[in-house]
């Protein structure tokens, strides 16, 4: 078996130098965003909009990943198990150098390589298959033992959503990765408060979350997902913090973040948008790009 | 088969011996008072297939002694990793194992994996063609708990799903030859286990399990059975009974239900005169005898007679497991009862 090297922890991680900031990576997120979901006409854009300051963190400032070697043994794994989230993903993907920009209008159609659920077989740097929910905490408890017996220093990063918190396995496996001490696995669970019935919160209440999370072993943050300086805070921490345990880092988040039109949809899981409103959305987002 | 009242009074049920019918709870072996056995076969040949092999790791959701997995656990207890009393995660955090690299072994009970755990073998492992092998104790009807131990019903669930390759094993020996197999394969496996004393029968015949092969066991010109897991076992006691009638019973072992040998299934009913018969510890619906019938109509193949002898479409009752294997129809004396009626 190939043994990876083992990568000392205490390397800083921020391997992404740019002049880039990550206010414009997650401006830039949104943008590819918009773009997939203006060619299908509909889709989880909501949900985009409101996780691309989380995905802008993780992927330009916690992770380390080789864009054109996605499989690299080395990287930190990126788990989404939201796999309806995917056209944010793919919309990070994009901006990481992972997928091409020009495959963007791709999206969704005939042998695409960016299906509307997330599918590892079909994209470079999707690392499971989403779609049924509460699958993801699962498998990267499993990853997280696997990548301890080849003493790796790797994280696995697991990517969930407020409506994962009703589905029995979260919890199966938040209690197996307390269990086995997994120190190598962050949790990340966007709460946007909004699922396939309506506020998450009224259709299974789950809070109150932290001490839940807390409870059952994983050092835990809460902090505002669409605070990019917070998230930073929040992402070092859970990879510095010293105590042999699992991390989770609840993300409050805002859905449809950015475009006030669409924040102020109230039932907006699965948005509908008029073909006009693309090219309006677009407009706000433009207008807003920051320096 | 109907059930009495619950209101209806019982009175002690006895044995040929006066001795009292003791329920065959999980850990109760199949096999005969006399029967020769080997002792937790899946243990012992992936303690050995694991010395060789450094990827092999093992999972299970606290069944590690009632699926022979403790005996790994005992040669090998940092490669053996206790998920808890929770199949979904089991299944995910071996899925997560394979995609690192390992060979991931779960074990659990068919109920739990099958009806449970389903949609995480479906997506996170099947989906992903994963090098999983999943071993299952209390096949079909191996317990006289009841319908929440018995697994009538595994086989049905799993055929339908792409890329998995099932497996029911007959005895020790059958166990013993195709831990290793499987493991050889690259893929995702669904394996039926016997526990405990397991009986040791095919050992006698010079058989040699090969992945999606069945095999003739013995040969017969009257009545063709052909049989999977524990029921191979049984035609095989069966034949031997009727040889003092003179009827003569070819049987043919069908360990793979997944991809299933059409070639062999296919040349064997074709061969004229011989009645057809599928035997199989599961129910009626969707395992061997299905399949086999669909090989049939498909291949235009029309022996004289088909039958099949399997656990009838219900929920079983508990009781004590020879007193149910009777009822249902899968015991040796139950198999010979109705060859002979079907030969008339």
């Amino acid at each position: 078996m190939a043994v990876a090297t083992f990568i000392d922890r205490a390397i800083p991680m921020t391997s992404h130098p740019s002049n880039v900031s990550l206010e414009q990576r997650a401006w830039r997120i949104r943008r590819n965003a918009l773009r997939m979901g203006e060619v299908q006409g509909q889709g989880y854009i909501a949900q985009a909009l409101g996780v691309a300051d989380v995905l802008a963190v993780s992927y330009f400032h916690a992770l380390r990943f080789r864009p054109k070697e996605p499989e690299w043994e080395g990287r930190d794994r990126y788990l989404l198990s939201i796999g309806h989230y995917a056209i944010a993903l793919y919309a990070a993907l994009i901006e990481a150098g992972i997928l091409p920009e020009d495959e963007i209008e791709t999206y969704g159609g005939d042998d695409s390589r960016m299906p509307m659920s997330g599918m590892a077989a079909y994209t470079p740097g999707m690392e499971i298959t989403g779609g049924s929910l509460g699958h993801g905490l699962g498998i990267a408890v499993g990853m997280a033992l696997g990548l301890k017996r080849k003493t790796s220093g790797s994280f696995v990063f697991n990517l969930m959503s407020d409506g994962e918190l009703d589905e029995g396995s979260t919890w199966e496996a938040a209690m197996a990765a307390s269990s086995h001490k997994l120190d190598n696995l962050i949790c990340v669970i966007d709460v946007n408060n909004m699922q396939a019935d309506g506020p998450s919160t009224l259709v299974s209440n789950f809070e109150p979350l932290q001490p839940k999370w807390e409870a059952f072993g994983f050092f835990t943050q809460r902090v505002n997902g669409n605070d990019i300086p917070g998230l930073v805070k929040a992402f070092d921490a859970a990879k510095a913090h010293q105590g042999p345990q699992p991390r989770a880092i609840i993300c409050d988040t805002k859905m449809a973040k950015g475009i006030p039109f669409l924040e102020a949809r109230e039932r907006n899981h699965f948005l509908r948008v008029e073909a006009d409103e693309w090219s309006k959305a677009l407009a706000i987002l433009d207008a807003e790009k920051p320096q | 088969m109907s059930r009495l009242s619950k209101y209806t009074p019982r009175t002690v049920k006895r044995g040929p011996d006066g001795e009292i019918l003791k329920t065959s709870a999980m850990i109760a072996s199949i096999a005969g008072a006399d029967q020769k056995t080997a002792p937790a076969p899946f243990g012992e040949a992936l303690v050995k297939l694991a010395a060789k092999n450094d990827r092999i790791v093992g999972l299970t959701a606290d069944l590690s002694k009632y699926t022979d997995l403790h005996v790994f656990a005992k040669a090998y207890p940092d490669r053996f990793y206790q998920m808890g009393m929770a199949e979904a995660v089991l299944m995910s955090a071996a899925a997560g194992m394979a995609r690192e690299g390992f060979q991931a072994w779960a074990t659990t009970y068919a109920v739990f994996a099958s009806r449970r755990a389903y949609d995480f073998i479906c997506m996170a492992i099947a989906e992903e063609n994963l090098d999983v092998k999943i071993v299952c104790a209390l096949p079909g009807l191996t317990t006289g708990y009841g319908p929440s131990h018995q697994a009538t019903e595994d086989l049905a669930i799993f055929r339908g799903l792409p890329n998995m390759t099932i497996i029911d094993p007959c005895d020790a020996e059958d166990i013993s030859q195709i831990v290793p197999v499987i493991s050889a394969h690259k893929g995702p496996v669904y394996m039926r286990l016997l526990r405990g004393q397991v009986p040791l029968v095919l050992d006698e015949y010079g058989y040699k399990f090969e992945l999606g092969k069945a095999k003739m066991i013995r040969g017969g010109h009257d009545v063709l059975i052909m049989s999977t897991g524990l029921m191979t076992m049984r035609a095989l006691e069966a034949a031997k009974a009727l040889e003092k009638d003179k009827i003569d019973v070819a049987v043919l072992h069908v360990p793979t239900i997944k991809p299933l040998d059409v070639e062999t299934i296919s040349r064997e009913a074709a061969k004229t005169g011989r009645m057809v018969v599928v035997a199989e510890n599961h129910t009626i619906v969707g395992g061997l005898g299905e399949a086999v019938a669909g090989v049939l109509m498909r291949g235009n193949i029309r022996p004289p007679a088909f039958h099949q002898i399997a656990l009838p479409d219900e929920f079983l009752d508990a009781g004590a497991l020879p007193t149910l294997h009777d009822r249902y129809g899968i015991s040796t004396g139950a198999v010979a009862r109705q060859l002979k009626g079907w030969l008339g």
